[in-house]
């Protein structure tokens, strides 16, 4: 009998889980952190040893009937599984690595701490479920786990708490329109086994399964930040504790990608072609809007939940791709696409894992996240800085860093994608493309920004001034993610048969047109990226330069240090510095009409005098407007419909039985009628 | 392949030693053309080898994005001028000059330019800095969309192939779609090398500088290359439009003496390319800073033109 590495490695990490979560519960607080946060990478590692295995061309399928109730529990793994496996677990290793030396305070507790590997194995199990009633039970354990760890960090503090009940609302509303879709799905079909609705979705009707990608695409999408339905994510990302925002941005959010590949394309089979125009525009959609609102944050951490948004729209917008071309009969196209967007999912969870942890660094040194009151820690942070600066270069998908291949490879896709007939896919194509390049654009714009201001020049508080490098755990956890980085940035094509296999998984069609075993390089649809030669050529020209500066000046090494440029009125402050807001200030403006920020000018007379001016106090914020516009009404309408409604329940106890008789007789009606 | 690293040798060098004569070159038609003397088309080696000479510096509390962003902004532009079919379509990075790529590449020069403008941590490296993004953000969507329509014609966005389809089919030069996209990376170029209307290279006045705020701080060999690699960009940028738009005289082959002319071609091309640029500027004023992304706006809806165009007139 022949051991499955996949099965041995999820139920190691299933065992590990549970033995993490109860060391977290029984030991001391001295020996809790660190043996959590060991075990917990350990799972990690196990997830990616299940997820590069799986990507290897091993299956994994096992049910266990017995072990929960009517419908029991099963599990399968194919390559698509494989890439969120992979992904997952590595974000795992090096937030639990780096969480040892960063808790803190309230989230050193035992429940925290307990929390921390049940949602870790629960992010494992959701793309390893193979039946509906199996991958409900992980999403809800998954949605439960995250909020539960959000509150985590300091649940006195009212902002952690309105995030906390934001996020909890948002996410169940999404489970219940995941769980309508699904149970629609699976009484139209008669099965609830993926195996089963794959055979049977054809033969559902096309009204049926487009409710139902409807229904998925709004619950999906709202665990992948999709826009409109973004809210909760940059709420919940910057209260929650660093490592939990990591792991939420660069894995969780995944799965609502998972979910929409592996339902909308494999197991409904592809669908319509207005599906994917609307996966396609939606994602185009949230990635402007993401990265906008991005360029104008001033918190370091809700900037890079913006960023996410946006990163996740890019995904979308290559699943939605991918789905057009399939639905089109270009199925290398369609390959294309969807390995662009499992590469970027894997780019991005790199870069934001690193981005994230270093963020939660800087929070930890500094006890800001303000980036006006940040700068001036390249000289006492240094690590941190370098690092940063390299996820940086990732999320502004700049040759040399990670995001840039991915990127590259999905506007090849799209590039090509003109050969689909069709007047819609003319407009909406160019567009898409125009969309990428503008949040390209404004994500260089953001993240000079974040650098700039953030690490970058001189402190702007004293909570700068006396900031310190971070415990080794920490740069351990970031220094592993770093590495991870530059591996994708520079050898993407090394991931190529291993993203190739997964696309064949999703699309069932002929692999894609990825040029195999070429590391060096990435070759696709005519088109080849080589990020290492450039990256060789750029570094090998600086070098070069540098010597030849040497040697044309002379061997003046020694830099004479100079006063800055003052205009002539000594001293420069901090206070003269550009900050955050001033550096968005020309983008806010250009896109005034998106934001619409709110600024006040409050202006208070002198007693003595109207025309005496003693204080001018001006402020302003940049609310997102979706919140304002879309969700506001809502809460409002609610709010005042629970109000109107405590009229009905005024204590009365003969009301309360008039209620339920009422009720009954209704129903009776109702089922009489129906009959 | 030692031909075609010859020749992406010979393209850098070109660019390298040619790029401060055009600088040369353009402000002196522009002074004469203003009835001034002007300091002859060698001046800008002349202040590059006396800044050279000069002892390096460091501006207090800059740290290493100061010091890396000069030698990135030549390093870069360097790359590019390597990949791009300036001479011949035979060049030394073959099938990875991606027309993509050479594009982030001078992004990420004028990224790296801005983070050391922010790095003086003054008002005026600030305020520099964020305008050069603000433009390079909004200027991106052109010329992805351009390069998209340039692109979707030949089926690849590798340069030489581009370069090399447009050579063979010179008719499609004169296509509506080749048209739009060449006045939309026009605009795009205008606005990326720092020319009016979009910034002006010969103002020092703090309510309008743009890329001259960011660089406030450089001195001696630092400056020098920061003039070099602004000159090396604008050389850079003309050559990869006048590839694109008017290849005539690029060579396909690797012979010597094709090689030369090719050379030739290419100097005089980016010459009157420069000449007009320069020409032009003596009539114009620059643009509120405001009113740039409108241009830029402009600009990006001239290259989804150029894609629908190419789609349905093909």
């Amino acid at each position: 009998m022949s051991v499955n590495l996949v099965g041995t490695a999820l139920a190691t990490s299933a065992g590990l889980s549970g033995m993490a979560a109860a060391a977290a519960l029984c030991s001391p607080v001295r020996v809790r952190v660190p043996m959590v946060g060991v075990l917990s990478a350990l799972l990690g590692a196990a997830g990616l040893v299940a997820g590069g295995a799986a990507l290897a061309g091993h299956g994994f399928s096992v049910r266990m009937p017995d072990l929960l109730p009517l419908a029991g529990i099963s599990l399968q793994v194919d390559a698509l599984s494989g890439v969120f496996l992979a992904v997952t677990g590595a974000v795992i290793i090096a937030a639990s690595v780096y969480g040892i030396g960063y808790a803190a305070g309230p989230a050193r507790g035992r429940l925290a701490q307990a929390l921390w590997p049940l949602f870790a194995f629960s992010l494992l199990l959701v793309p390893a479920a193979a039946s509906v009633s199996t991958l409900l039970v992980a999403w809800e354990l998954m949605a439960i786990g995250s909020v539960l760890l959000v509150v985590s960090g300091d649940p006195a503090d009212g902002r952690v708490r309105e995030a906390g009940v934001w996020y909890a609302v948002m996410t169940h509303l999404g489970l219940v329109t995941i769980l309508i879709g699904l149970v629609w799905l699976s009484a139209a079909a008669h099965t609830e086994t993926f195996a089963g609705l794959r055979l049977a979705a054809a033969g559902v009707s096309p009204a049926v399964r487009g409710g139902v990608f409807v229904l998925l695409l709004l619950g999906f999408g709202s665990k992948a930040g999709m826009a409109p339905l973004h809210a909760w994510l940059p709420r919940a990302h910057p209260e929650a504790p660093s490592p939990v925002s990591a792991l939420m941005s660069a894995a969780m959010v995944n799965l609502g990608v998972y979910g929409l590949i592996r339902f909308g394309l494999d197991l409904l089979g592809g669908g319509s072609r207005w599906w994917w125009l609307a996966t396609l525009v939606l994602g185009a959609l949230s990635a402007v809007y993401g990265i906008v609102q991005a360029a104008v944050a001033n918190d370091l951490k809700r900037l890079l939940a913006y960023s996410t948004v946006e990163n996740l729209g890019l995904i979308l917008v290559g699943v939605g791709a991918a789905g057009v071309f399939e639905d089109s009969g270009h199925p290398l196209l369609a390959a294309a696409a969807l390995t662009a967007a499992l590469l970027h999912t894997a780019t991005h969870a790199g870069f934001k894992t690193l981005l994230f942890l270093t963020a939660g660094s800087v929070l930890h040194a500094t006890g800001t996240r303000d980036l006006d009151e940040l700068g001036g820690l390249r000289a006492r942070m240094p690590v941190t800085t370098a690092l940063f600066a390299l996820g940086a270069l990732g999320a502004a998908a700049l040759p040399g860093g990670a995001g840039f291949p991915s990127e590259w490879l999905l506007l090849q896709s799209l590039i090509h994608g003109l050969a689909v007939p069709g007047i819609v896919v003319v407009v909406v194509l160019p567009v898409a493309v125009g969309a990428i390049a503008l949040s390209a654009g404004l994500a260089v714009a953001t993240f000079v920004k974040a650098l700039g201001t953030g690490l970058l020049a001189k402190p702007r508080s004293a909570a700068a001034e006396h900031a310190h490098e971070v415990s080794g755990t920490m740069r351990a956890g970031m220094g592993v993610v770093a590495a991870a980085c530059v591996a994708l940035a520079v050898v993407p094509g090394a991931t190529a048969p291993a993203l190739m296999r997964a696309t064949a998984a999703a699309l069932r069609g002929p692999g894609t047109s990825l040029a195999l075993g070429a590391t060096r390089q990435l070759t696709a649809l005519g088109s080849t990226l080589s990020p290492l030669l450039v990256v060789a050529l750029t570094l090998g020209a600086v070098l070069l330069l540098r010597a030849g500066l040497t040697l044309v000046s002379g061997r003046k090494r020694r830099r004479a240090p100079v006063p800055l440029w003052d205009c002539g009125a000594p001293p420069l402050t901090a206070r003269m510095e550009y900050t955050a807001t001033s550096f968005a200030e020309p983008l806010q403006r250009v896109f005034d009409d998106v934001l619409a920020p709110e600024s006040d000018i409050d202006v208070t007379p002198h007693a003595e005098s109207a025309y005496l001016v003693e204080r001018i106090a001006y402020s302003r914020a940049v609310p997102d407007r979706v919140e304002h516009r879309l969700y506001n009404p809502v809460l409002h309408t609610v709010r005042r419909a629970g109000r109107a409604a405590r009229a009905l329940a005024d204590g009365s106890v003969h009301r309360y039985l008039g209620y339920g008789f009422g009720s009954v007789v209704l129903l009776l009606i109702v089922l009489a009628a129906a009959q | 392949m030692i031909a075609a690293l010859l020749v992406s040798l010979i393209q850098v060098l070109i660019v390298l030693l040619g790029a401060p004569l055009l600088v040369g070159a353009m402000r002196q038609l522009r002074a004469v053309m203003e009835g001034r003397v002007g300091g002859g088309v060698l001046q800008p080696w002349r202040d590059l080898l006396k800044l050279l000479r000069k002892a390096p510096q460091r501006p207090e509390g800059t740290g290493a994005a100061f010091r890396l962003a000069p030698l990135l902004g030549v390093a870069c532009c360097a790359v590019a001028a390597a990949a791009i079919p300036l001479v011949s379509t035979r060049t030394g990075l073959g099938a990875a000059a991606d027309l993509i790529a050479a594009v982030a590449l001078l992004t990420l020069s004028t990224a790296a330019l801005a983070l050391a403008g922010l790095d003086t941590a003054t008002a005026f490296g600030g305020m520099g800095a964020s305008r050069e993004m603000t433009i390079t953000a909004l200027a991106e969507p052109a010329i992805l969309t351009a390069v998209f329509a340039l692109a979707a014609k030949v089926g690849s966005t590798n340069l030489p192939a581009i370069v090399a389809t447009t050579l063979g089919h010179g008719a499609r030069l004169a296509s509506p779609a080749t048209l739009l996209a060449a006045v939309a990376l026009g605009v795009v170029v205008l606005a990326e090398t720092g020319r009016l209307p979009v910034d002006n290279p010969a103002t020092h006045l703090e309510l309008t500088m743009v890329h001259e705020a960011v660089v406030l701080e450089y001195s001696g060999p630092d400056l020098a290359l920061i003039e070099l690699g602004a000159a090396m960009r604008l050389t850079v940028l003309l050559g990869l439009w006048s590839s694109l738009f008017a290849p005539w005289g690029v060579a396909t082959s690797a012979g010597p003496t094709r090689l030369l002319l090719a050379l030739a071609v290419f100097a005089g091309k980016t010459l009157a390319l420069g000449a007009l640029i320069a020409a032009a500027e003596v009539f114009m004023a620059k643009l509120r800073l405001f009113r740039v992304p409108e241009l830029l706006a402009g600009s990006f809806l001239l290259a989804v033109l150029a894609v629908t165009a190419s789609f349905f007139l093909a």
